[in-house]
């Protein structure tokens, strides 16, 4: 700033203005439609959870067990040696608690996300969810959790086939 | 010495940050980049190359929105190139373009960053829906403040911090930005005003986030040559870093940015700089959300991990402390038009290190400025390193 | 890992949808300007460059050549010539039009650049290039301050 300079460029308006008429627009709204494909792993991890399992593919190389799977460890960079069940619980290794709905419209019920290490991958290998049949203040690192899958007739392969993550005790894993 | 040809930093331009600009992409471009010539002393003719960063083209809703700004960036018929790398487009895009001029191929370089995230509406975050895995991720009604709300909880878990601790960051910015002109939202507020504001996601509410703005920031760059024939007082790019890690976030701890770590050392490597809180006068670390900078102080190992929030504390961070830390007052303050954000912070060590920097001059005549963004799936690290 | 190979299409797993997105561009400082000239005066205006003289159409807020800001404005006219032209029989989704619509890139004078809009008036096979044009306004109480508010290029006769 530069000290020398007197003033900076801009002219500013407000959102109102659209509204009011004030300052003219052109409007627009993409019509553009996707359709992602799951690929090789994540296809065959969509399978799995259809079958109520978690599965990972591991590899020889690092010894890593991997979740999400993926065909190639990314350490190595090698194709992954195989596929490998895992559990349907594990370790609450971080959460926040929202109050946003996906259209940053807010909720009422608060969802309590999470980052959940699983148990039998490699330590570490977290997937996200949310957590379930919990009061939001009562959630803690370290909280062990287990999976509450939807029925099987309802189950469509996706990640949305676990409807959530419950707290359990240890000794009952 | 890394490069062939030693780069300085020989003129720097800014517009307004706020909420909506009238001006057009382009028109926001022009301002910037003009501003950057007249104080290098250059005109657009004496400048070889151009190097552009802007965000995603669905922020501003223009598809190839590196070509559609060329001209307001004065690229007309000359070697141009649009970089972006996330939230860490603008510290990149210096660096991109220091390696055009590092390499000898060109002798200047005008660097643009530009931003009009109020062409998207309601909310530009409707713009990063697709950022996340479309598989595992987006059916479970995915936000983007979940993803830093997890980050942050984790570093606040393991460093058993409270979110006073965090708060203060928001404080002192906003109030450092009181006295930068193009600030959006400088502001005198307390903790407290932090702590009571609404929970968007917890730990993160309200006052932790920087705003959405429009903004457009730029550099003029000259080789060693042209430097001395041009200005008395080059700032010098001694040191740059780049470093991404895996999309993969579930995976890695988020408690430590690894990457911005790597970048930092590369930068560190290059300047000669073996104790960086010594030697560092002030620093820029990028700033989107108040714990970020915490974050970043200790992955540009300013501190040791979990002790910033401490420093803040203490405020050795204070504009008059030991460490400045975001002495322009940062996207908190001054606002968020994500490329032109990080350029900002640039232009805020290029003018301090020349004195230039009027009411936000940090005291003991700085010699050695750092810059750093931040970007992609809680991923990317730019980092540059300043020298008068 | 020997990646099994996909028979059945019914285990191909994809995931739609879309981004919602709205956009509002604003005109910009030039394109305010230029847009208001038509709506309120039925004239195009072009912005000068005071140091090397360029006239751009549409006008803009810098000079492109010499980065000089643009304070001069000149009034170009109505009319112009056809610089090039296409004729289109499909719509944006591919479907075949009743009418065939011609595009043209109209240019006015010495000005650099010009404008892309319809020809009216005009059956295909009468346009030329280089045909002078003229432009054929909606009425003031239809004009919005925007492109269309030009109906069309029409021959000059």
């Amino acid at each position: 700033m530069s000290e020398k300079i007197k003033s900076y460029p801009g002219f500013r308006i407000r959102t109102a203005d659209f509204r009011e008429g004030k300052v003219p627009y052109v409007a627009y709204r993409p019509k553009v439609r996707y359709a992602w494909s799951a690929g090789i792993a994540m296809s065959r991890f969509l399978e799995e959870l259809k079958n109520g399992r978690i599965i990972a593919t591991y590899c020889n190389s690092c010894g890593r067990i991997m979740v999400p799977p993926r065909v190639f460890c990314e350490e190595c960079f090698k194709p992954a040696d195989g596929w490998k069940h895992v559990k349907d619980t594990g370790t609450i290794n971080t959460y926040s608690v929202s109050f946003i709905a996906g259209d940053a419209s807010r909720i009422k019920e608060p969802i309590i996300v999470a980052v959940i290490d699983i148990d039998g991958a490699s330590p570490g290998m977290g997937i996200l969810h949310k957590i379930g049949e919990i009061d939001w203040k009562e959630v803690k690192f370290g909280m062990k959790v287990k999976a509450v899958w939807k029925p099987p007739e309802e189950r469509v392969g996706s990640i949305t086939d676990i409807k959530y993550f419950k707290p359990v005790k240890e000794e009952t894993l | 010495m890394f490069g062939k040809k030693r780069v300085a930093i020989v003129g720097a331009g800014l517009t307004l940050f706020r909420r909506n600009l009238k001006e057009t992409g382009k028109e926001l471009a022009y301002e910037a980049a003009k501003m950057a010539l007249d104080a290098s002393g250059l005109e657009l003719r004496d400048i070889q190359t151009v190097v552009m960063g802007t965000a995603p083209d669905a922020f501003d809703g223009v598809h190839m929105k590196g070509e559609y700004l060329a001209d307001g960036a004065g690229a007309r018929g000359k070697p141009y190139v649009r970089v972006f790398v996330g939230g860490g487009t603008g510290v990149f895009t210096p660096l991109a373009g220091w390696w055009h001029v590092a390499s000898g191929q060109f002798d200047t370089c005008l660097v643009v960053c530009e931003e009009k995230m109020s062409s998207c509406f309601p909310h530009p975050a409707y713009a990063f829906t697709t950022i996340f895995d479309n598989i595992l991720a987006r059916p479970l009604g995915t936000t983007l403040i979940w993803i830093f709300a997890l980050e942050m909880h984790r570093y606040m878990h393991k460093h058993n911090l409270k979110k006073e601790q965090i708060a203060r960051v928001a404080v002192k910015n906003k109030k450092n930005a009181l006295d930068h002109p193009c600030a959006q939202l400088g502001a005198n507020i307390t903790v407290e005003d932090v702590l009571n504001s609404e929970v968007l996601c917890w730990p993160v509410q309200r006052l932790d986030i920087s705003p959405t703005s429009d903004g457009a920031a730029a550099l003029v760059l000259a080789s060693e040559d042209v430097a001395k024939k041009i200005t008395d007082n080059p700032v010098w790019i001694d040191g740059v870093g780049w470093c991404i890690d895996s999309t993969l976030w579930t995976n890695r701890d988020l408690y430590y940015p690894d990457y911005v770590e790597y970048a930092a050392r590369m930068a560190y490597r290059m300047a000669g700089i073996k104790n960086p809180p010594k030697e560092i006068d002030l620093a820029e670390p990028y700033d989107p959300f108040d714990y970020k900078e915490l974050h970043h102080m200790e992955g540009l190992l300013l501190c040791r991990k979990g002790e910033a929030p401490k420093l803040t504390e203490e405020g050795v961070t204070q504009r008059d402390g030991d460490l400045p830390i975001c002495p322009s007052g940062g996207l908190l303050g001054v606002g968020n038009p994500i490329a032109a954000a990080g350029l900002m912070k640039v232009c805020e060590v290029f003018w301090q290190l020349r004195g230039e920097a009027g009411k936000r001059q940090v005291p003991g005549d700085p010699r050695t400025g750092l810059a750093q963004a931040w970007g992609d799936l809680m991923q990317y690290g730019s980092v540059i390193i300043l020298r008068r | 890992m020997s990646l099994e190979k996909i028979t059945d299409p019914r285990n191909m797993k994809h995931w739609l949808g879309h981004m919602e997105t709205d956009y509002r561009y604003t005109l910009g400082i030039a394109g305010e300007r230029f847009l208001n000239e038509i709506k309120e005066n039925a004239r195009i205006m072009g912005s000068k460059c005071k140091k090397c003289g360029v006239i751009y159409v549409p006008p803009r807020m810098y000079c492109e050549e010499c980065f000089e800001k643009l304070e001069e404005w000149v009034d170009l006219g109505i009319n112009g010539e056809v610089y090039t032209y296409t004729v289109a029989y499909l719509d944006r989704e591919g479907k075949r039009l009743a009418e065939p619509v011609i595009y043209a890139l109209i240019t006015f004078g010495d000005a650099f650049g010009g404008l892309v809009h319809k020809l009216g008036e005009v059956k295909p096979e009468e346009v030329w290039i280089g045909m002078p044009v003229e432009a054929v306004f909606k009425p003031p109480y239809e004009r919005k301050g925007s492109i269309t508010d030009i109906k069309y290029f029409k021959p000059i006769q």
